[in-house]
């Protein structure tokens, strides 16, 4: 076990550098002078100037990544143009609300995707089978956006149940406010959470779904399960400890490979919702193009997207002893 | 002859094909079958519902829907097609030599995938049109650098399954170059998965491309643009909310159509499941 998670770990390192090279690229395939693009046509020669040597514009490239290197792994991602503080500490201000926003939607989108797809294979070819299935079709192809959109339309400005943009106290202090008796904050900020965290999830909802369900039905054709019918077991027992527990180990890697996608995702709710995390951020950050600060948030979202891999990939090989083994 | 019936038994691939040939259609057709020209405008009639004369409504400056729809779907699927054959074009290219090469070469393609594989989709492509500014070329490419990584995933496991068929063997036993067997034995085999995954990638490219627009990434306005219109259909949503609604339904039932073909064409051409690896929708925004 031990050596799996060195390999693993190892694997990481490689993986960070690339992913450090990439996001260093994106200044390199800017055409023209990048310090003149990017503070535009009315900045002055010296600004250009200052810019230029700010972003070491006037060392060859080599040089600069390696300077990218050193100064990244100092915990320093260099200076936003626009924003005059430091790109890390942007960026870590912002970073709670986007984890958070995340992870309630991947916790809705498993629950959701989980018992989609158990619904519709015990019930395979069944009406119930037929719409989930519908249900996760229309979810893979609806854009979040929109979805995002028509939610806000409906339970926000029609309904006007749920606030329709803006965020809450953070959900830890807002559930320590309702342990010390203010219940009021945890329900304003679950209230505010809703509403993006739903739209976020549904795309991943459907794919756990689908997934869930292929996996189930493969697992229902196994020798094991018949036996375990042999034995006398009870259908609902069978199901759940037997076929489910094997079926979700695919669905675990999943998970985390789609983990990508709704921090994609998040950006675009997020700037629907008025969410002010790391979306909102990136979106800022590109209407004005400040290079420091989109890379800083690329290489960002990258990493986090690469760790949650790892710890994917972890867990994985401690409930399936074979991909340690193997 | 066998094979027609049992294709057209199957529900995705019929109703697929069909919502897909009907935006396919309308997008070539776009002059024909739109009613009004695109920037008509008609102050007296904004924000009219669907009626004979407007068979989708009007927009804020009246202009006819239906009509900037039909030409929208030029643009999205015209961006859909270029990124998706040019993400087919590299990605099979990587997974067939890093699959029939393996070894250092494999190990050196794998990385660089897992690399760009690692990164949000629509994160990198925003970065990268930000950079290299807005425009039809610019989006394809940032989409092409975000989606080439699935084909390369998915082909590269095609090939390891196919390059041990005896028929491979064969030909390599007969001396046939490596670039032979490559194009004229494997890659034959493997267009089955690499057509259900560019169907599913259409989408994928469709739903990401009007992501582009919507956040003003994209083309510029006045280009009719499907994420544009929903983007700016937001502004009136309290009071108007049609706009927004008819553009964003737009794109989801062509984003639907190819979900639905991709689906079907799985079951009829990749029985083996060759494409099940990555799925094109792994990374869509």
């Amino acid at each position: 076990m031990i050596a799996y998670i060195i390999r693993r770990l190892l694997l990481f390192i490689p993986m960070a550098m690339g992913m450090v090279i990439v996001t260093f690229g994106l200044l390199l395939i800017i055409p023209g002078d990048p310090a003149s693009v990017l503070l535009g046509q009315e900045a002055s020669p010296e600004a250009i100037e200052r810019l230029r040597d700010a972003l070491g514009l006037n060392d060859p490239w080599y040089q600069r990544l390696w300077d990218y290197f050193v100064q990244l792994l100092s915990g320093d991602m260099g200076q936003s143009i626009f924003q005059n503080q430091p790109v890390a500490t942007i960026i870590l201000g912002r970073l709670g609300a986007t984890i958070e926003l995340s992870v309630a939607a991947l916790l809705i989108a498993t629950v959701v995707g989980v018992a989609m797809g158990v619904i519709s294979a015990i019930r395979q070819g069944s009406i119930v089978d037929t719409i989930t299935m519908f249900f996760a079709q229309l979810g893979v192809s609806m854009p979040v956006y929109w979805l995002s959109l028509l939610l806000m339309l409906a339970f926000a400005v029609q309904l006007g149940w749920l606030p329709s943009i803006g965020r809450g106290a953070p959900l830890p202090e807002a559930l320590w406010a309702a342990i010390t008796g203010r219940p009021g904050v945890l329900w304003d900020s679950l209230s505010h959470i809703l509403l993006p965290a739903l739209a976020l999830s549904a795309t991943p909802a459907a794919i756990i779904s689908r997934l869930t369900r292929t996996s189930m039905l493969e697992m229902l054709r196994e020798d094991f399960v018949r036996t375990a019918y042999a034995k006398g077991l009870r259908r609902p027992r069978v199901i759940v400890r037997h076929v489910l527990r094997n079926a979700l180990l695919p669905v675990l890697s999943v998970i985390g490979l789609r983990f990508g996608m709704l921090l994609g995702g998040a950006v675009l709710t997020e700037s629907i919702f008025a969410w002010p995390g790391l979306g909102q951020l990136t979106i800022a950050a590109i209407s004005q193009r400040d290079l420091p600060l989109i890379q800083g948030i690329v290489l960002t979202f990258a990493l986090i997207f690469a760790l949650v891999n790892l710890v994917v990939d972890l867990l994985y090989a401690v409930v399936d002893p074979r991909v340690r083994l193997g | 002859m066998m094979r027609l019936p049992k294709a057209l038994r199957n529900p995705s691939l019929v109703v697929g094909a069909a919502i897909t040939l009907l935006v396919v259609g309308c997008a070539l057709l776009a002059p024909f079958v739109a009613t009004h020209g695109i920037e008509q405008m008609d102050m007296r009639n904004r924000f009219a519902g669907p009626s004979l004369e407007h068979l989708l409504g009007t927009d804020n400056f009246g202009r006819d829907l239906w009509s900037r729809m039909v030409f929208g779907a030029r643009i999205s699927l015209m961006i859909a097609l270029t990124s998706v054959g040019g993400a087919v074009l590299i990605g099979a290219t990587v997974g067939l030599v890093s699959g029939y090469f393996g070894g250092w070469v494999d190990l050196l393609l794998g990385r660089i995938t897992d690399i760009f594989l690692g990164f949000p989709a629509i994160i990198l492509a925003l970065a990268i049109v930000a950079v290299l500014g807005p425009g039809i070329v610019n989006v394809s490419l940032a989409l092409i650098v975000v989606f080439w990584t699935e084909y390369a995933r998915v082909v590269r496991g095609a090939t390891l399954v196919l390059r041990e068929q005896n028929y491979v063997q064969a030909a390599r036993a007969l001396g046939a170059s490596p670039l032979r067997i490559i194009f004229r034995e494997i890659l034959p085999n493997a267009l089955g998965p690499i057509i259900v995954l560019a169907s599913l990638g259409l989408g994928t490219a469709i739903i990401a491309e009007s992501a582009l627009s919507f956040l003003g990434f994209g083309l510029p306005p006045p280009a009719p643009t499907w994420g544009w219109t929903l983007s700016y259909g937001t502004r009136f949503m309290r009071d108007e909310p049609w706009l927004a609604i008819v553009s964003g339904a737009a794109i989801m039932i062509t984003v639907l159509g190819f979900n639905l073909l991709g689906d079907g064409l799985r079951d009829v051409l990749d029985p083996r499941q060759l494409s099940r690896g990555g799925g094109a929708r792994a990374k869509g925004a």
